[in-house]
């Protein structure tokens, strides 16, 4: 398969290990991976605020950057959910729904489509709390969510288990939002903190030593959270336990 | 020998004055000399419980501040832990209820397509409730606005006499400020229903569509009622502050002229009028006066008497965990020598009918479990939200009754979805927020800053070149910038966080380095 | 043009263009208890009603009888159960704020939520249920219901200006959470299973 890499902005800005990390997972399955490297963003952060008008110029040259791959894969959910599901600012020809259609997040892209078995090179020995961030949970549906009488499933749980040495914890609260929500952060910055403070104290009561999640925004803002008001848990993407990192 | 004439609630002497309580009343006097041997030395020290946020400042039409109310609820911190964990409580007594019954999502499936069929087809029902309630002599009145509810409502008590009214609770009659108007023409309003009687006696709003009171600690009631209606302000023991408002208000039930009830349901089949308490209390309101209105939102019509099994099954059980409310009351006429009227009220329902992205948020059965399970209400209470309606819910219809004036409501949301997953008529209201949002942009309802920061985030992000350069340029910032430059008060982000570590490279450049291929 | 023709013709003018039509409603009884009488008791004393058992011998209604013994006030509407106050005397519901203990037969309960339906006919003053201190209800358990959807199939709600279900006594959690019984109605509810012919009627 040929897989065009998106490596969103914040990624690419704040955390470059996960872009390597997803890079190199799906290249572990032998697939030809190329990172197009006219790409900026989605169109998320302005579309989400409503402002769809201005995500025109970042969408087209997002369509443009990604047609003609057999898949596009990042390692967002939030991304991935703006792309399937809001990316309409622009017109929508048959090039730009190929390519909507096409783009997937790492965590379901592995389940559904390459349908993993194994990761026999994958071992973490620590104690982690799964955060679904609320985007790949009610969005992309990762997991059965905890207010829908549902058979229980998760997608990231199913390929965390075939790591080595890895053990779960639960906070007492699995899915509620942490609290980074894009600019929700920003405008509602109290609120934003508060939920960030709860959810990395839930986990580290839990006894997690590991916050893993397929969103490294929501890392992000729980890991300033967490470094504020001291609580010493570590932050940790997906894609990086499942290419192998073991700390 | 001097002595030193300590005066009342002096605090220039202590280190934390603000233990001083509020009155004297330990203190002991001869004449104007306060007594300072042993036992009249101490000032009358209490610790005093944790006043009270209040909610959203409120100025005209300007738009609501929900973020500033929001931070002062969570700068009080004894009120915000209650409130998160008293609402979070409800949703997880929600699950167990969902858990017990096999059908639970059939049941939401089938509310949400009854409610739908129902304002599809309002205007028949509308017709058919109508025609059945006056045939069991029910006296029908309809409603355009606020005004014109509260105008009929005020003709009908004046009409026979009627100068003193006990009312159930009900989100119409505060959409429409009922109380003030009535208050405004010399009519007597008495809450009945415990938590809206609280916040009647405080003068202010219900905070949540079930539990009106649920921000409120029992000292803050304890000090409502000492002040209105004479309990002891030092017992704030729940049993005995809510005995208190039962006998407080018992003779007020009594001696009444008239009982209003709002309504949850309301069938056209039969022209019943269906209403949902724990306490009893719209029963006390409609059976005890000679006189009962009953003021309904076009909205609550459902078709017939089956459709409303399926809302009862799923209301109580959404809103407190429990399978049904102690009290369901169905009123299809008079009482032999008493009189009934109903007013069906528009305000604005009909209009909001013609939107296609919002008209199924009047679905709505007013139970309350989004702003249960809402993560960003439970931390801001009801009152940060300055609107009638609060919570996810409010964060939809409450720009249709004033765009301006509530235009950052559909902000205060990280569109996690919950609220949608528990609403049991399958209300999609994140999408709604997500919607709205675009809709205000639309019709230019967004601060000037906003607008600016992000047309021009869109012009960047869509140029690589000039993308690349900023992100060079902020990475170096952030490694480079002493602390102090970035946790100032201009920084959102640092007021309550860490910022994120600044890596040597950006993954661009790193491919670069490492993977391009070479021609 | 009147504010009712205004709504109306805004409504016409709003209509969804959409198709909506009605499902219809199943029944839901595909799982139903073994006893409804026994799941009516449970979900009755979760919602906070007391179930008077009746003694294994002897007189049924001798648990009503313990419990109103030291009433001041009694004002039974239930043929079964002599009280001191005769409700046919009522000139206004006003007159019954001194009740202490109501008796009153339901039209019927219903298993899925412990809950006992009282309607104007048997209350005759529908305030009755609600100013008493304390309310006794006779239930026969032969008119037990299933679920909801059963509840509302019966002909009470097409009869009759007035009916309500009650779920235990009044109660309130409006205040930090802390449950309260007797917020505004009763004190207690208390049902008891006697069937309607059973005993013979007190004059």
């Amino acid at each position: 398969m040929r897989i065009g890499l998106f490596v969103p902005c914040y990624i690419d800005a704040f955390f470059p290990e996960v872009g390597i990390a997803t890079l190199e997972l799906l290249e572990r399955f032998g697939h030809e991976v190329v990172y197009p490297e006219d790409q900026t963003c989605c169109g998320q952060p302005m579309a989400n605020s409503g402002f769809n008008a201005d995500c025109a110029g970042t969408e087209s040259l997002f369509v443009r950057n990604f047609v003609g791959f057999d898949y596009v894969v990042a390692p967002s959910g939030s991304c991935v959910h703006h792309v399937r599901d809001n990316l309409d600012a622009i017109e929508q020809t048959s090039e730009v729904k190929e390519v909507r259609s096409r783009t997937y997040e790492i965590v379901e892209f592995l389940h559904d489509v390459l349908k993993v078995e194994a990761l026999p090179w994958a071992r973490f020995p620590h104690r982690v709390g799964l955060h679904n961030s609320c985007g790949t949970l009610r969005r992309l549906k990762h997991a059965a969510p905890s207010e829908l009488r549902e058979p229980f499933f998760s997608k990231p749980m199913a390929l965390l288990s075939k790591v080595k040495e890895i053990e779960f914890v639960t906070p007492s609260r699995p899915d509620e939002c942490c609290g980074f929500g894009g600019t929700f952060s920003i405008f509602e910055e109290a609120v934003s903190a508060k939920m960030g403070y709860d959810k990395v104290s839930d986990h580290a009561r839990a006894g997690a030593e590991y916050i893993v999640s397929a969103d490294s925004s929501c890392l992000m803002h729980q890991q300033g959270c967490a470094e504020r008001i001291g609580v010493p848990i570590k932050f940790i993407h997906i894609a990086q336990i499942l290419n192998g990192a073991s700390a | 020998m001097s002595f030193k004439l300590f005066q009342r609630g002096d605090a220039r002497d202590m280190l934390h004055p603000e233990l001083l309580a509020a009155d004297d009343r330990d203190a002991i006097y001869r004449g104007e000399r306060r007594l300072d041997h042993a036992e009249g030395m101490s000032k009358p020290l209490r610790a005093r419980p944790e006043p009270q946020p209040r909610g959203a400042k409120v100025d005209g039409d300007k738009p609501i501040d929900q973020a500033e109310a929001a931070a002062r609820f969570i700068a009080a911190p004894e009120h915000e832990k209650m409130h998160d964990e008293r609402l979070w409580d409800l949703r997880q007594k929600r699950d167990r209820e969902m858990h017990g019954i096999a059908e639970w999502e059939d049941l939401r499936a089938l509310a949400s397509s009854i409610k739908e069929h129902t304002l599809v087809h309002l205007d028949e029902y509308l017709e058919q409730f109508e025609e059945n309630a006056r045939q069991n002599g029910v006296h029908v009145h309809w409603a355009k606005d606020a005004a014109e509810h509260n105008h009929i409502v005020h003709g009908i008590l004046k009409d026979r006499g009627a100068k003193s009214l006990i009312k159930s609770k009900s989100m119409l009659t505060e959409e429409c400020g009922f109380r003030h108007y009535m208050a405004s023409v010399g009519v007597e309003v008495i809450e009945t229903d415990l938590g809206e009687r609280i916040q009647q006696l405080d003068d202010e709003s219900p905070s949540h569509v079930v539990v009106p009171a649920v921000h409120k600690l029992r000292t803050d009631v304890a000090e409502v009622f000492a002040k209105t209606i004479g309990t002891d302000p030092d017992n704030s023991d729940v049993h005995y502050l809510a005995e208190a408002q039962r006998e407080s208000n018992r003779p007020l039930i009594l001696a009444a002229d008239a009982g209003m009830t709002g309504c949850n349901f309301a069938v056209a089949e039969t022209g019943s009028v269906v209403v949902c308490t724990n306490e009893g209390n719209a029963d006390l309101s409609a059976n005890v006066p000679k006189l009962h209105i009953a003021s309904i939102g076009i909205e609550k019509m459902i078709p017939r008497l089956e459709h409303l099994a399926v809302l009862v099954r799923l209301l109580s059980r959404s809103a407190l965990g429990s399978p049904i409310t102690q009290y369901t009351s169905h009123f299809r006429g008079p009482r032999e020598g008493g009189e009934m009227h109903v007013v069906l009220v528009d305000n604005g329902r009909s209009e909001r009918l013609g939107m296609a992205e919002f008209w199924t948020s009047l679905k709505c059965i007013r139970c309350g479990a989004c702003m249960n399970t809402c993560p960003v209400y439970r931390r801001s209470g009801g009152l940060s939200y300055g609107a009638t309606y609060s919570g996810p819910i409010g964060l939809i219809i409450d720009p249709t009754f004033n765009a301006r004036k509530f235009s950052n409501l559909p902000f205060a949301s990280t569109l996690n979805g919950s609220c949608t997953n528990v609403c049991p008529v399958k209300i999609n209201i994140h999408e709604q927020i997500y919607a709205w949002r675009r809709e205000l942009v639309r019709r230019h309802e967004t601060p000037f800053v906003k607008k600016v920061a992000m047309k021009a985030a869109g012009e960047l992000l869509s140029r690589p070149a000039a993308y690349r350069a900023a992100v060079a340029t902020t990475n170096v910032a952030l490694a480079n910038l002493p602390r102090f430059v970035i946790y100032n008060g201009l920084n959102a982000w640092g007021r309550h966080r860490e910022t994120p570590h600044a890596p040597s490279q950006t993954f661009h450049s790193w491919y670069k380095a490492n993977r391009r291929v070479k021609p | 043009m009147s504010s009712r023709d205004d709504i109306l013709a805004s409504i016409r003018a709003n209509r969804p263009q959409v198709k909506r039509s009605l499902l219809e409603t199943p029944l839901f009884d595909a799982n139903r208890p073994s006893s409804l009488l026994a799941a009516f008791k449970e979900n009755l004393e979760r919602m906070g009603g007391i179930f008077l058992e009746p003694p294994a011998s002897g007189e049924r209604l001798a648990p009503v009888y313990d419990r109103i013994a030291n009433a001041t006030v009694v004002c039974s509407t239930a043929p079964e159960v002599a009280g001191t106050r005769n409700i046919a005397a009522t000139v206004q519901p006003q007159d019954l704020a001194d009740v202490d203990f109501a008796v009153v037969r339901a039209s019927f309960g219903v298993a899925e939520t412990g809950s006992v339906l009282l309607g104007d006919r048997e209350l005759c003053v529908n305030a009755l249920a609600y100013l008493a201190q304390h309310l006794i209800v006779l239930l026969d358990p032969a008119d037990i219901v299933v679920n909801m959807h059963h509840a509302y199939r019966r002909p009470e709600f097409k009869t009759g200006h007035y009916c309500a279900f009650h779920t235990g006594p009044s109660a309130t959690a409006d205040i930090e959470g802390v449950l309260i019984h007797g917020a505004q109605g009763v004190r207690s509810l208390c049902v008891v299973p006697i069937p309607k012919s059973e005993t013979e009627a007190v004059p």
